[in-house]
Order: structure tokens, then sequence, then C-alpha cells
């Protein structure tokens, strides 16, 4: 029966396809693993997150317990990092600090992934919205760096959420536009017109066929607004507009050691460079996914 | 020249615009009863009524958005309870010291960045290239604010060669005014000399490969002529991207420094009042400095006009 052997056909075919997919990856996968930046980044940021999730089992004391018989200890083996003014050791302060950086961090690029795309793939797909969101974006990225996040942390008040809120804002604009850039390339692909001739709905294009083929560029910008976010949550905490104290983060640690750079060095020190090296990483890791996945795009990056 | 200039001027107003719907959307934004926030403790139930009338909160949104566009057309931008005087006048009394240390870093950064970033391409994978590489990517990934404690701790506490903090105006002491900025000025400019250097490494490195390049050298042009007369040049267009870019960085990381170093800036004028809720003062300030950067990006726009002709004769 010619029914049977063209169903046998499609099914090998389609086994082919899979393996070629898997292969592929293999591949991908080895390559990403094979470039030394990406690796050591990566091992950063696994440690950081590691860091982050086994909080509780790593703090030696409670983050927020009170010592007055260790007052501004300097590093020593039972506080590695010293203590702040209260007692408080710092290395458990910044062992729980972490976890503030990584879930801001994480919201912060998942929210602005969803609306990066959203924005970005409107304004590049739907025609009329372009002048309009471009404009928009536009005004909001002529505030100076954090400053538009530090005003809207201000008006909503300091908390986590708020910063949040505050930082996808300020960071979504370039986001979008890296993203409506790549689509503009994508639908003008012969694919797409060919999926448009064979009455493919626009819904489907849009996932399937431009998306799938445009998110590398916002794969590589998600990892440099990853590294800025957390930069600029602890700024936000500094200034007293990010999650409020008692509870630790790495930006209200350091606050705390500027009153006290006099007598006690260490409490604004240690959280830095946990900071400094976090982010070290995730632009290693940006550094070496922008070499795999697309080596043209070396040129401007990011500067939120 | 003229048109491109009218035509960039031109199409700032729609940003501007934006910028003006955002500051006055935060008032809208913050939670509660304004005016028992502005007014303080101690303020009566017939204060808050009059700060709520000459806020215009009894009015609706349309009636207080125009009043505001109206005040703020005339360069007013609201008076401030808690300093007792006009918000502009606060705010641009502070303004030169916000622009005096970004300017001064901007220039430092510069100048190291594009001497660092033609190091390391003419020295092109030897350690000094490395070298440039790893400094920028240390810069890129440092925290500024926090660079600036280390500097204070190092330079301050330890050595004890600078001040801790503070502030010197330059008309009053040049010396101390020259100590009170060199700290803050280094910390912004070390931490974003990275981003250019690496921008000048690659941008240097495509013209460098450049045919006229060689035939310069090959009769007999010195080898810093050719670098810096005719491959700088051409090499100027990301740089002078990138340092547009950055003066926004530094902008809003001035703000953050003062905090740091005690400086009275415009940035310390907005903290101080985000923690005193004196809301119009946030607004006045995070406008000014919108504007500030606007303007800027409208010089960078001129300057890719003046590197590269084929820029403004495109328009």
């Amino acid at each position: 029966m010619p029914a049977d052997a063209a169903h046998a056909a499609a099914a090998s075919l389609g086994a082919e396809i899979a393996r070629a997919r898997w292969r592929r990856r293999r591949q991908f996968a080895a390559r990403l693993f094979g470039h030394p930046s990406f690796l050591i980044g990566f091992a950063i940021l696994a440690a950081f997150v590691a860091t982050a999730v086994l909080a509780p089992c790593i703090a030696p004391y409670g983050p927020t317990r009170i010592n007055y018989r260790a007052i501004l200890a300097p590093p020593s083996a039972a506080h590695w990092f010293g203590t702040d003014g209260f007692g408080r050791d710092i290395l458990s302060r910044v062992v729980w600090g972490t976890r503030v950086s990584l879930e801001i961090g994480v919201s912060v690029v998942l929210l602005t992934g969803i609306f990066g795309t959203l924005l970005g793939t409107a304004a590049s797909y739907v025609r009329p919205l372009d002048g309009p969101i471009m404009r928009f974006l536009d005004g909001l990225m002529a505030f100076p760096g954090v400053l538009l996040a530090i005003g809207l942390a201000a008006a909503l008040g300091p908390s986590a959420t708020n910063a949040t809120i505050a930082l996808t804002v300020a960071f979504t604009p370039r986001t979008a536009r890296v993203v409506r850039a790549s689509v503009m390339v994508v639908q003008e692909m012969q694919y797409i017109e060919a999926a448009h001739a064979v009455g493919a709905g626009h819904g489907r294009i849009v996932v399937r066929y431009i998306l799938a083929n445009a998110l590398s560029p916002l794969i590589v910008q998600l990892t440099f607004v990853f590294a800025v976010a957390i930069i600029a949550e602890a700024v936000l905490s500094f200034l007293g507009v990010g999650p409020p104290p008692p509870a630790p983060s790495l930006g209200n640690i350091i606050a705390d050691g500027r009153s006290y750079v006099q007598e006690a060095w260490w409490i604004a020190v240690f959280p830095g460079v946990v900071i400094a090296v976090a982010v070290l990483g995730l632009n290693l890791m940006g550094d070496g996914l922008r070499d795999v996945i697309d080596p043209r795009q070396r040129r401007l990056r990011h500067g939120a | 020249m003229i048109r491109f200039l009218l035509a960039r001027l031109l199409s700032a107003v729609p940003v501007l615009f934006v910028v003006s719907v955002v500051t006055f959307g935060l008032m809208w934004l913050v939670p509660g009863d304004i005016s028992a926030e502005l007014g303080g403790t101690d303020a009566t139930a017939a204060d808050l009524e009059a700060i709520r009338q000459r806020l215009g909160l009894d009015r609706p949104l349309w009636e207080r958005a125009l009043a505001w566009y109206g005040a703020l057309l005339q360069g007013d931008l609201g008076y401030s309870y808690l300093l007792n005087r006009p918000v502009a006048e606060a705010v641009f009394e502070r303004l030169p010291v916000t622009l005096s240390l970004a300017g001064l870093s901007l220039l430092l950064a510069t100048v190291m960045g594009v001497l660092l970033g033609i190091l390391a391409a003419v020295r092109h994978n030897t350690w000094v290239d490395r070298g440039a590489t790893v400094v920028a990517l240390i810069g890129l990934s440092t925290p500024d604010f926090w660079f600036g404690i280390v500097l204070i701790i190092l330079f301050g506490v330890w050595l004890g060669w600078l001040p801790t903090g503070g502030f010197v105006p330059l008309s009053e002491d040049p010396v101390g005014w020259a100590r009170s900025m060199v700290l803050p000025a280094f910390t912004l400019a070390l931490t974003q000399m990275g981003v250019i250097a690496r921008m000048t490494r690659s941008s240097m490195l495509d013209v460098l490969g450049q045919d006229y390049v060689r035939t310069a050298r090959a009769k007999g042009m010195r080898r810093g002529t050719v670098i810096f007369r005719h491959a700088l040049r051409n090499a100027m267009i990301p740089i002078v991207t990138v340092v547009g870019v950055i003066t926004g960085v530094l902008l809003s990381g001035a703000v953050v420094i003062e905090q740091v170093y005690s400086l009275p800036g415009v940035g310390r004028l907005i903290i101080g009042a985000i923690q005193r809720r004196d809301f119009p003062v946030v607004q006045g300030g995070l406008l000014v400095t919108a504007c500030v950067f606007v303007f800027v990006n409208i010089v960078v726009d001129l300057l890719y006009g003046w590197f590269d002709p084929r820029v403004r004769d495109a328009r």
C-alpha cells in the first residue's frame, strides 16, 4: 500500500530530524562549555546560586543575630568576614544577602525578557505600533542609567517587589530594542513569506517561526541584564530604596559599612567583593554565549 | 550642518515629552496621602488643605497635569515645603557639582580608556592586550559606589593622603576642591574606562587593517602620526557612541557617588529628598538630570557628523 510507505517514510524522516536536532544541541553545548570564559562564568554563577539556595546550611550564624560581646570584631577564625556594629556576623549576612540579589536578579531577568519580547516583537511585526512604542521607550531611556529605577523605587516605597518593578521598567527599553532589531531581520526572511503563503496564522508565525529564530540576541542581552540588575539592586539598597533592613542584602551591608570606614573596613569590603565576583561571572558567561551564538555581534553591548 | 542640527533638536521634543510624562507620573505612583507626607508631622488640618490646594490635589488629574506643564514651560519645577524654596533654585544651585564630577570623570575615563585601547590594539595578542581586557572586565563588574568606599578606606583612612569625604568649592580653595574631587572622579572613571578601552581596541583593530593605513606607513609616515591622525580619527565613531552611553552611566553614577563622598550635588539633593519624602524635589532633580542627558545625546550625534561627514549628508 502506498499510504503505508508514505507513513513509514514520514516517520523515518521525523526520526532523522529529531536525531539531527539532538546532535546539534549536543554540539552547541560542547562548543559553549569548551569556551573558557563561558565555563569560568558558569562555574562562578553556579557557586553563587548554590550559596543563595543553601544559605541556611552555609551561614555559621543567624544573619540578624545580635552579639554584644563581638561588636566590630575584625576577621578571625570565629568570624571570617568580621562583625558589624551590632556584633552580627558579616559572613552570615553576606551569605543570606546573596538570596536577595538572586531573587531580584532572576525576577528582573524574567520580567524584562517577557516585556522586552512583547514590546520588541509588537513594534517590529505590527508596523503602526512601531513609532509610538519606540518613542515611549526612547523617553524611558532618556533617564540616565539607574536613575529612573531610583526615582521609581523611591515613589513606590522601599521593598524587594518595588525594586524589581523599578529595575524592570529601567531595563526593558534596551531589551525591547534588541528584540525588535532581531525580529526585523528574521521577519523579512523567505521562509516567513513561505509560511504566510501556506496560510499560517499570525500567532503561529510569530511564535513558531519568528521568535524561535530571533531570540538568541535576547538571551545574550539577558545575561548582561542579570549582571547589571545585581549591581543596580545593590545601588538601590545602598541608597535606602531597596529591600529594607534588618534583613541583609549585599547593598545594605555596604551601606552599613560606609559609616564604619574608620574602624571596620571589613563590613563594606566583603559584600562588594562578592557582588563583583558574581557580576564578573555573569559578564564572562555573556561574552562566551555571544561568541558562540553570534560571533558577528561583538560590538555594542549594554550600558544600562 | 544647520539642517542636521535642527533635525536633531526636533527629534528631542517627543523624548522630552515622554520624560516629563514619566516624571509627572512618579508623583501619582506615591501611595497614600502625599499632603501628609509633605506637611510633616506638625502640620495642622488647615496646613494640609493649603498644601493640597497648592499642589492641586483637590482638582482632577488633567487639570493638575495642565497646571504642571504650564509651570514647567516657564521653568517652574514646583515648590519644596521642606526646603522652603523653589525646586528649580535648589536643583540648579547643586547642578554644577554633579556636572563637574561627571565631566571630570568622563574626561579621565575617555583619555585613559582610549589610550589603553590603542595600546591593546597596537600590541594585539600580547600580554598588554590581555591585561587591558582583564582590566576592562573587572571595571565593568565592580559596583562603583563600593569601589568608592574601598578607595576611601585605602587613600583616606589607611594612607591618609586625601579627605574621606566633604566638599570645598572651587572658588574658595582650588587645591581643596581638587583634593575633594580626585577620589570621586577616579572612582567613576576607573569603573567606566574599561568599556571605552574595549570599544577603542576593537574599532582600532578594524581600522589598522585597512589599506590606507598600510599605505601611509609605506610612504614613510611616522607610526605615531598614522595611529593618531589617520587611524584614530576613523575609529572614532564607535568610540563616540560608547562615550555617549557612558555619559548616562556617569551621570547616574555621580548621583550615587555624591552620596558616598558627601558631595553637595543634585544626587545628594535627590537622595535626601527621597528620605524626607519631598517628592517635588525628587521630580525636579530627575527631570533636570534627564534633560542634561538628552542634551548630551544631541551633542554626541553632532560629533558623529563632525567625525564622519557621511552621517550629516545622509539626512
